[in-house]
C-alpha cells in the first residue's frame, strides 16, 4: 500500500510537470510566467532522478554499497578522503558549473525559448547526467583514475593518446572562447573594465593575507574580498561618470585582447597562492551565491517571458549564430544538456572523495541535473528581456548596423518592434555607453539577471549595479578558468614536447615553464584575436567549434561507458550509453560536415574561404576586409578553423573505431574483460561513519 | 534540534572549503593520529599550503 502511495505521489509530480509544460508550450500570444518553465524543469528532474537514475544505479551499474571505494582504500586525509555526500555534492557541482551553461542557452534563445528548453531537459536526462554518472562510476571502480588513463586501459594505448591530444585542443578552444566572452563584455565599457581590473590587486592582497598575515583563513579573507569587490562595482560607476577617469578604462576589443594575453601569461607563471588561488575563492563563492540569488529572484519576481516560444529563426539563418536548428542547436547548448568536460571532473577529484559507491548516483547524476537547472535559469534570463533588445545586443554590426536608429529599424523589420530610445535608455539603465552588438552571451545574461534582481533588491536605481555585478561574476570565474586552463595546458604541452626534448619535461625548470606557457598562451591568444577582429563577431566562428569539441569529448566518454558495459557482460543495458552516443555522433558529425562543406558561406569555413579566394583572384576586396592582406588572413583563418574541425572529427571517429573493436572482442570473450579493481569489502569503521 | 543546525553549519563550511580544494583539517589530523601515530601531522598552515599547491600546481583542468 505504501509503495502504491509513493508512486501516486510521483504521478502527481508528473501531472504537475505536464501541466506546466503544456502552459509554456501551448501559449499563443498571451503572457506566460517564467515560473512555469522552472516548474516543468524541476518536475522532469525529480522524475528522471527517481526512476531513470535509480534504474541505472540498480540494474545497469549494480552499485554495491559494501564495496570499498578509493577514498577508503587510499585514505590519506588529503587527496583521498571519505567525504559526506552533501559536502561532496557541493564540491562536484562547483567544479562542473561554469560559463558554459550560462552562455549556450542565451545564444540558443534566438530560436525562441522552446527549442533550447526541450534540448536542455532531454539532453541532461538521457545524455549529460548519464555521462557524468557513468564516468564517476567507472573511475571510482578503478582507483579514481583519469579519463585518458581509463580510455588507455580499457580501449588501448593509441585511442588513449588520441583522447589526450583531443583534450589539449579542446582546452585551447575553450580558453579562446571564454576570453572572447570577457573581451566582448568589456569592450568600450569603462565601468566593467575598471571593476574587473581592480579584482587583480584585490586578489593579490587576499593572496598575501592568506599566506603571511592570517595563513589559511579562507572564510575571513573571502568576506574581505567580497566587500572590496562590491566597493569596486560602486567605484566603477564613479569611473564611468568621470570625464577624466573614463577614458583611462575605455578600450576596444583589440587592446583588451593584448591585455588578456599578457595577463594570461603572467598569471600562469606566478606562484598559485598569489593570484590564482585567492581569485578562485572569490569566483567560486560568488558563482554559487549568484546562482542561488538568481533562483530566488526568479521565484519571487516570477517574470513574464517576452521571447516567443519559437521565433522565425528556428528555421535557421538567425543573426546570432548561423545554421539550422539541427544540428546547430545541439552544438550551441553543450554544458547544461551534455558536456564532455565533466568527464574530466568525474574522473578527477570527485571519485577519490566518494564515501560510498551508492552516493555516485546523487553526486554524478544529481549534480548534473543541478547544472542543467542553471542552464534553464540562463534561458529564462535571456527570455524575460525585450526580444528587440536581445537581438540588438547579440546580432553582429555587419548585419544590423551601428547606430541605435539603424539597429532599431533592422530589428523591427524582423518583427521584434523596438524604438531607438529603448536601446539608448537600456544602455543608460545598465551604465553602459551602448548595448548594441555585445555578442558573447555574457552582457545579455547580465541584462537578464539585472532585470530580475533589481525587482527584488534596489529597484530601478540598482539596475546598473546588478548588471555590473553579473558581468563581474562572469568575468571573475572566466579569468580563473583562463589562468587555471593555461597552467593545465602548459603541463600537457610540457608532457607532449618532453617526448622529443627531454629537458622541456621538467615542470620545475623556469625556461621550460616559460616556453610551454608562452606557446599555450599564443595558441589560445591567436584564436581569441581572430575572433575579436572577425566582423561577424567571433562567437559565430568559435562557439560552434567549442560546441563540437565539447560534445565530441562527451561522445568519447560515452563510447568508453558503452565499452565498459559490454566488457562487464551487461551488453543488454548498453543502450543506456549507446543511444546518447549515437545522437551526439549524429549531431557533431553533421555539424562538422556542414562547417566544412555546406554551400552557405555563412556556415561553412571552406565555402567561405573559396568565396574569398575567388575574390582575391579577381583582385577584389570583400566586405569585412579592407585590404588585400586582410583578405588573405581571412582565407588562412578559414582553413585553420576547417582543419581544427576536421581534426575533431578525426578524433571522435577514431575513438568510435577503437570502441567498436573493443566491444566486438569483448563480446566474443567468454567472461568479463573489464579492468575493475578487485572487490574488497568496506572497512568496519566505514559502516559506522556512513548511514 | 540545535545539534542538527550545528551539524548543517559544519557541513556547509566543509563544503565551501572543499569547493576551493581544501579538505577538512580535523579529518586529516584524526586520520594521521589513527593510522600514522609515529609521524607528526602537518600544522594547519602547512596543510593549507600543501593543498593549494596540489590543487593548482598539478595542472588539473577546470570546466567550461
Amino acid at each position: 500500500m505504501n509503495r502504491i502511495g509513493q508512486h501516486l505521489l510521483w504521478l502527481a509530480v508528473a501531472v504537475l510537470g505536464a501541466f506546466a509544460f503544456a502552459t509554456v508550450a501551448l501559449s499563443r500570444g498571451e503572457a506566460v510566467s517564467a515560473l512555469w518553465i522552472v516548474v516543468a524543469a524541476l518536475c522532469i528532474y525529480l522524475i528522471a532522478y527517481r526512476y531513470y537514475s535509480r534504474f541505472i544505479a540498480d540494474k545497469v551499474m549494480q552499485l554495491d554499497p559494501k564495496r570499498m571505494t578509493p577514498a577508503w582504500r587510499h585514505n590519506d586525509g588529503l587527496d583521498y578522503v571519505p567525504t559526506n555526500k552533501a559536502v561532496l555534492f557541493g564540491h562536484h557541482f562547483a567544479a562542473i558549473a561554469g560559463a558554459g551553461p550560462l552562455v549556450g542557452p542565451v545564444l540558443a534563445a534566438q530560436m525562441g525559448y522552446m527549442p533550447g528548453m526541450l534540448w536542455i531537459l532531454a539532453g541532461v536526462v538521457f545524455a549529460g547526467a548519464v555521462q557524468d554518472f557513468m564516468i564517476l562510476f567507472i573511475s571510482t571502480r578503478r582507483d579514481g583514475r583519469s579519463l585518458g588513463d581509463l580510455v588507455k586501459s580499457e580501449m588501448g594505448t593509441v585511442p588513449g593518446l588520441i583522447a589526450l591530444f583531443g583534450c589539449f585542443m579542446i582546452m585551447i578552444i575553450i580558453l579562446a572562447v571564454l576570453a572572447l566572452i570577457v573581451v566582448k563584455a568589456l569592450a568600450g565599457s569603462p565601468w566593467g573594465t575598471f571593476t574587473v581590473a581592480v579584482t587583480i590587486p584585490i586578489a593579490v592582497f587576499m593572496g598575501i593575507y592568506t599566506r603571511y598575515i592570517r595563513p589559511g583563513r579562507i572564510g575571513e579573507v573571502s568576506v574581505i574580498g567580497f566587500v572590496l569587490l562590491m566597493l569596486a562595482i560602486i567605484g566603477g560607476q564613479y569611473v564611468h561618470e568621470s570625464a577624466v577617469l573614463a577614458p583611462l578604462f575605455t578600450y576596444d576589443g583589440k587592446a583588451l585582447t593584448w591585455m588578456l594575453i599578457i595577463y594570461g601569461f603572467i598569471a600562469a607563471v606566478l606562484p598559485v597562492w598569489l593570484l590564482l588561488a585567492p581569485r578562485d575563492y572569490l569566483s567560486t563563492f560568488l558563482k554559487i551565491g549568484t546562482i542561488i540569488a538568481l533562483a530566488i529572484g526568479i521565484l519571487i519576481v516570477a517574470p513574464e517571458l517576452k521571447m516567443p516560444a519559437f521565433t522565425q529563426f528556428a528555421q535557421g539563418n538567425g543573426p546570432v549564430w548561423s545554421g539550422n536548428l539541427f544540428p546547430f542547436l545541439f552544438i550551441t547548448i553543450a554544458c547544461g544538456a551534455v558536456s564532455g568536460f565533466h568527464a574530466l571532473i568525474s574522473s578527477g577529484t570527485t571519485p577519490k572523495l566518494l564515501e560510498n559507491e551508492s552516493h555516485a548516483r546523487f553526486i554524478g547524476y544529481g549534480a548534473m541535473l543541478a547544472e542543467s537547472f542553471v542552464a534553464i535559469m540562463a534561458l529564462v534570463a535571456a527570455s524575460v528581456i525585450e526580444p528587440g533588445v536581445y537581438f540588438a545586443m547579440n546580432s553582429p554590426a555587419a548585419v544590423i548596423g551601428t547606430t541605435p536608429e539603424a539597429v532599431a529599424h533592422t530589428v523591427s523589420t524582423w518583427g521584434f518592434v523596438i524604438t531607438p530610445d529603448v536601446l539608448i535608455q537600456t544602455a543608460k539603465d545598465v551604465g553602459e555607453n551602448t548595448i548594441i552588438s555585445r555578442a558573447g552571451g555574457a552582457p545579455t545574461l547580465a541584462v537578464g539577471i539585472a532585470h530580475i534582481l533589481h525587482q527584488v533588491v534596489g529597484g530601478q536605481a540598482m539596475m546598473a549595479f546588478w548588471y555590473h555585478f553579473a558581468i563581474l561574476f562572469e568575468a571573475l570565474f572566466i579569468l580563473t578558468a583562463v589562468d587555471a586552463g593555461t597552467r593545465a595546458g602548459r603541463f600537457m604541452l610540457q608532457d607532449l614536447l618532453g617526448s622529443f626534448v627531454p629537458s622541456l619535461k621538467r615542470t620545475e625548470s623556469l625556461p621550460a615553464n616559460l616556453i610551454a606557457t608562452a606557446l599555450t598562451v599564443a595558441a589560445w591568444g591567436y584564436f581569441l584575436y581572430q575572433g575579436v577582429v572577425d566582423p561577424l563577431g567571433g562567437i559565430n566562428t568559435l562557439w560552434p567549434l567549442f560546441g563540437i569539441s565539447n560534445q565530441m569529448l562527451a561522445a568519447v566518454a560515452l563510447v568508453l561507458g558503452t565499452c565498459v558495459l559490454v566488457k562487464m557482460k551487461r551488453g543488454q543495458y548498453a543502450w543506456v550509453t549507446l543511444l546518447p552516443t549515437c545522437w551526439l555522433l549524429i549531431c557533431t558529425l553533421t555539424a562538422g560536415w556542414q562547417k566544412l562543406f555546406d554551400a552557405d558561406p555563412k556556415v561553412s569555413f571552406l565555402t567561405h574561404a573559396s568565396k574569398f579566394s575567388a575574390a582575391i583572384a579577381e583582385g577584389k576586396v570583400l566586405a569585412p576586409a579592407k585590404t588585400m592582406e586582410q583578405m588573405h588572413r581571412i582565407v588562412f583563418n578559414d582553413y585553420l578553423d576547417a582543419g581544427l574541425c576536421a581534426l575533431f572529427m578525426f578524433v571522435v571517429l577514431s575513438i568510435v573505431f577503437y570502441g567498436f573493436k573493443t566491444a566486438m572482442s569483448a563480446r566474443s570473450a567468454a567472461r568479463r574483460t573489464d579492468r575493475e579493481t578487485p572487490f574488497e569489502p568496506m572497512p568496519a569503521q566505514a559502516s559506522a561513519a556512513s548511514h | 534540534m540545535l545539534e542538527q543546525i550545528g551539524n548543517m553549519g559544519r557541513y556547509l563550511g566543509q563544503s565551501l572549503r572543499l569547493m576551493v580544494g581544501l579538505p577538512d583539517y580535523q579529518t586529516y589530523v584524526a586520520h594521521m593520529e589513527s593510522t600514522h601515530p609515529d609521524r607528526a601531522p602537518m600544522t594547519y598552515e602547512e596543510f593549507f599550503r600543501e593543498r593549494q599547491e596540489a590543487r593548482y600546481g598539478g595542472g588539473q583542468g577546470k570546466c567550461c
